[in-house]
């Protein structure tokens, strides 16, 4: 009798102090409890499979050498990555999504690729407490918390990606004050990402006064643009801007040179097709192109793309590997600042401080420029942009990245 | 007794009249009617508004003919093999890729050493053979693994496989060569144009077009005139009487995938010298799709068929959007390129179910 009362008391004192360690969570969404020999975990949700495998292998590709930076340690543990495929769909989105936040151990995602995916993966990140940053999601309505006019944002979202309006706002801008550009003809491939970005710079060219000829689409798989461009050649443009990705774009350039009428037309892209396999495989063709992109620190981005080669070999196949670098360091940064060291050397995060944490980053340096994120998640704030041009050196010498001509942020200054 | 249809002597454009029919009739009939009516306008409104001129609409239709050249030579593996074990091998445009992708490393070597400059027509012919090699031994291999196990098995079988075939071949290249975009050198020859008067023809879509005609000849020639030709003919007639003929009936097979597989690798560096961009592991999804539109559209088991057919579906993907579209009044005309190429399969099989040039298939075959 009095060993089972023991036995009682013994148990109910080991409840109560379980209860006491629980309770260092006042956290308004839970926490994570790190046991002392448990990693770090962190997610990654990208397109690894189908026609833009690219995009993810890209984004995966910065998230490793960011964590090699780090030695592959947070907090004194290793740091384990789980990776997921979210495809570049609804669907995949969600299914990854689902996995990810099955895995309570997971602190927080770098993902998704594409915006599509991203807005079904969204709502169960968001209600299981996690938090996603995106390296490549650059749809408005994923940063807009007003969900009349269509916003998609919910608590947990972030992106270290451009917001559409900062790009194509500032194609529109470069091509009417610096090119002395009058009209424009905008082609997308049927992509939400591609139709926003000529959305907005077609908007905001014809709102500073530009006349917008075409407005077109082709087709993701299309190889002929010899009729999209005829039609266009029949008024020609002073700039036609394709803000699309390879191999479409590559196709698009390369063929416009043989479009009799389209010689003087001064061709624009954005950072679809800002990688280094652009000029080379696009040829003489892209000399004298104009792409917009995110402004990458010279120094250190000529380091990472050395670290690349090393680890991965070649050159990043996609442009938003900086971007994905830079999310792993936002999330891994607010992991270490917001964790309790526990006596018994388990660690506590708490989700919502962990949120509160990516919110409150300022001024962090990344390779993307100096990230500051508002209240619904855009972290990069268009300044970080530039304008880059295509010349005879990288396509015939590899030199890459190309040189950056323009930013908004110099201009900015300039206009002070 | 069996129910005849009579010729019935009221018709317009081949469209019987309504009376008698039954509705499924009637609503095709419709369909054709509307379909035809559209094209009429929409080509009419356009050329009335005069906004393309004569020399634009022959570079539309000469990229449509190189085009068409590709898909023709894809088409071909389709429609040989379809011939001969009345299956349809969706893996066939990733045997297209197998070789572009290979060959691609290759051309660019080439370049490289300068070897693709100073001797351009043996450099060329040099990567269409090695391109033709690797795709044939991805079709042979094909073959033996994933189709003869299920030879005998329900023709659904075989189908499911061939797709799954596809993701495997498609993934097994991009761990070979990774998912990134590779671009075929340009070849100093092919880059300027051929000029007759005032018509300009870029030299690079006459180089493709002529290379796939000289493809195709050689390919007649070997189906109708040459002992194994024959063989394959007879396999396509009657497997069982072929075998009592003394014909080797899984020789055959092979040979046909292998014919196939060389035409589709040949028609990648084709491909490459054309359109050089965009060579990934996914470029032969597109491709394989068109292909087999246009083996369908020509009418499938029949070889000429397969050539027009490809040749058909290039040039009206290449001036049916600017042509009908345009003038229907339709924005963003080019996106709906596709729209355009299978509309004009459905147009085609229902004027003729059989295909352009196909024969009506006896119960046994179709």
């Amino acid at each position: 009798m009095l060993v089972r009362t023991m036995l009682l008391t013994v148990l109910l004192v080991l409840f109560a102090v379980a209860v006491q360690a629980d309770g260092h969570c006042d956290d308004a969404i839970g926490c994570v409890v790190l046991a002392p020999d448990d990693p770090v975990t962190i997610g990654v949700m990208s397109a690894l499979s189908g026609p833009v495998a690219f995009l993810g292998e890209d984004s995966v590709g910065g998230v490793e050498i960011a964590l090699n930076r780090r030695d592959r340690t947070a907090l004194g543990r290793e740091i384990e990555l789980i990776t997921e495929d979210s495809l570049c769909s609804a669907e995949g989105g969600q299914t990854a999504a689902q996995k990810i936040a099955s895995d309570e151990l997971i602190l927080g995602v770098v993902g998704t690729s594409c915006s599509g995916a991203a807005a079904s993966a969204l709502p169960v990140i968001s209600a299981a407490g996690m938090l996603m940053i995106s390296p490549s999601n650059t749809s408005p309505a994923l940063t807009n918390a007003d969900m009349d006019a269509g916003g998609l944002w919910q608590p947990g979202y972030y992106r270290t990606a451009h917001n559409d309006e900062f790009q194509g706002a500032m194609a529109a801008e470069y091509a009417l004050n610096e090119l002395g550009a009058s009209s424009a003809a905008t082609i997308h491939d049927g992509d939400p990402y591609t139709d926003g970005l000529q959305a907005v710079m077609a908007r905001t060219f014809g709102e500073m006064g530009g006349e917008v000829v075409f407005q077109g689409a082709v087709n993701k798989g299309d190889t002929d643009m010899t009729a999209i461009l005829t039609e266009i050649a029949t008024n020609p443009p002073d700039v036609l801007y394709f803000p699309i990705f390879e191999p479409e774009g590559n196709f698009v350039a390369a063929q416009s040179h043989n479009i009799p009428g389209l010689e003087d037309t001064i061709l624009m892209g954005a950072d679809g097709l800002l990688v280094a396999s652009f000029p080379e495989a696009t040829g003489d063709a892209a000399i004298g192109m104009y792409l917009s992109g995110p402004y990458l620190s010279s120094e250190d981005y000529s380091a990472f793309l050395e670290e690349w080669d090393a680890e991965f070999g070649g050159a990043p196949p996609s442009g938003f590997h900086a971007h994905a670098h830079d999310a792993a360091n936002i999330l891994l940064d607010a992991i270490e600042s917001v964790a309790m060291e526990q006596e018994d050397g388990s660690v506590v995060i708490g989700r919502q401080a962990l949120r509160d944490a990516v919110s409150a980053t300022t001024e962090h340096a990344g390779l993307t420029g100096i990230l500051t994120c508002n209240e619904t998640g855009d972290c990069a704030t268009g300044e970080a942009l530039g304008m880059y041009l295509i010349t005879e050196a990288e396509v015939n010498e590899g030199n890459w990245p190309p040189e950056v001509i323009w930013s908004k942020a110099e201009a900015m200054m300039d206009d002070m | 007794m069996t129910k005849t249809r009579t010729v019935s002597r009221n018709r317009i454009l081949g469209v019987p009249l309504p009376a008698g029919r039954s509705g499924v009739d009637l609503v095709i009939s419709a369909l054709r009617i509307i379909i035809v009516a559209l094209i009429i306008i929409g080509a009419g409104n356009t050329l009335l508004e005069g906004r393309f001129t004569f020399e634009q609409w022959l570079a539309l239709l000469f990229a449509g003919l190189a085009q068409g050249s590709i898909y023709a030579l894809i088409a071909l593996g389709y429609t040989l093999v379809y011939g001969i074990l009345r299956m349809i091998n969706f893996a066939h445009g990733d045997v297209f890729m197998a070789g572009a992708f290979t060959t691609v490393f290759l051309a660019n070597s080439f370049r490289h050493s300068g070897f693709l400059d100073s001797q351009p027509l043996l450099a060329i012919l040099i990567l269409m053979g090695f391109a033709a090699l690797v795709s044939m031994t991805v079709a042979v291999l094909l073959e033996r693994i994933a189709y003869r196990p299920l030879r005998n098995a329900p023709r659904l079988v075989p189908l499911i496989t061939a797709i799954g075939a596809s993701f495997f071949i498609q993934y097994t290249f991009r761990g070979l060569f990774g998912s990134g975009f590779k671009a075929y050198p340009t070849v100093a020859f092919l880059r300027g144009t051929f000029s007759v008067g005032s018509i300009n023809v870029p030299i690079a879509q006459l180089f493709v077009f002529l290379s796939a005609i000289v493809l195709m000849l050689c390919l007649y020639w070997l189906v109708e005139r040459t002992r194994i030709g024959k063989a394959m003919r007879s396999v396509s007639e009657d497997k069982e009487v072929a075998t009592l003929m003394g014909v080797n009936i899984d020789l055959i097979i092979v040979f046909t995938f292998a014919i196939g597989g060389a035409l589709a690798g040949a028609a990648g560096v084709i491909n490459g010298l054309f359109r050089p961009q965009g060579v990934n592991f996914f470029m032969g999804f597109f491709p394989g799709i068109k292909a087999f539109t246009a083996a369908v559209l020509g009418g499938i088991g029949n070889i000429p068929g397969a050539m027009l057919g490809g040749m058909f579906l290039g040039v009206i993907e290449a001036i049916g959007p600017n042509l009908v579209l345009n003038g229907l009044g339709i924005p963003s005309a080019n996106q709906l390129k596709d729209v355009i190429a299978f509309t004009m399969l459905v147009l085609v099989l229902i004027f003729r179910p059989q295909g352009i040039l196909g024969e009506r298939l006896s119960a046994e075959k179709a």
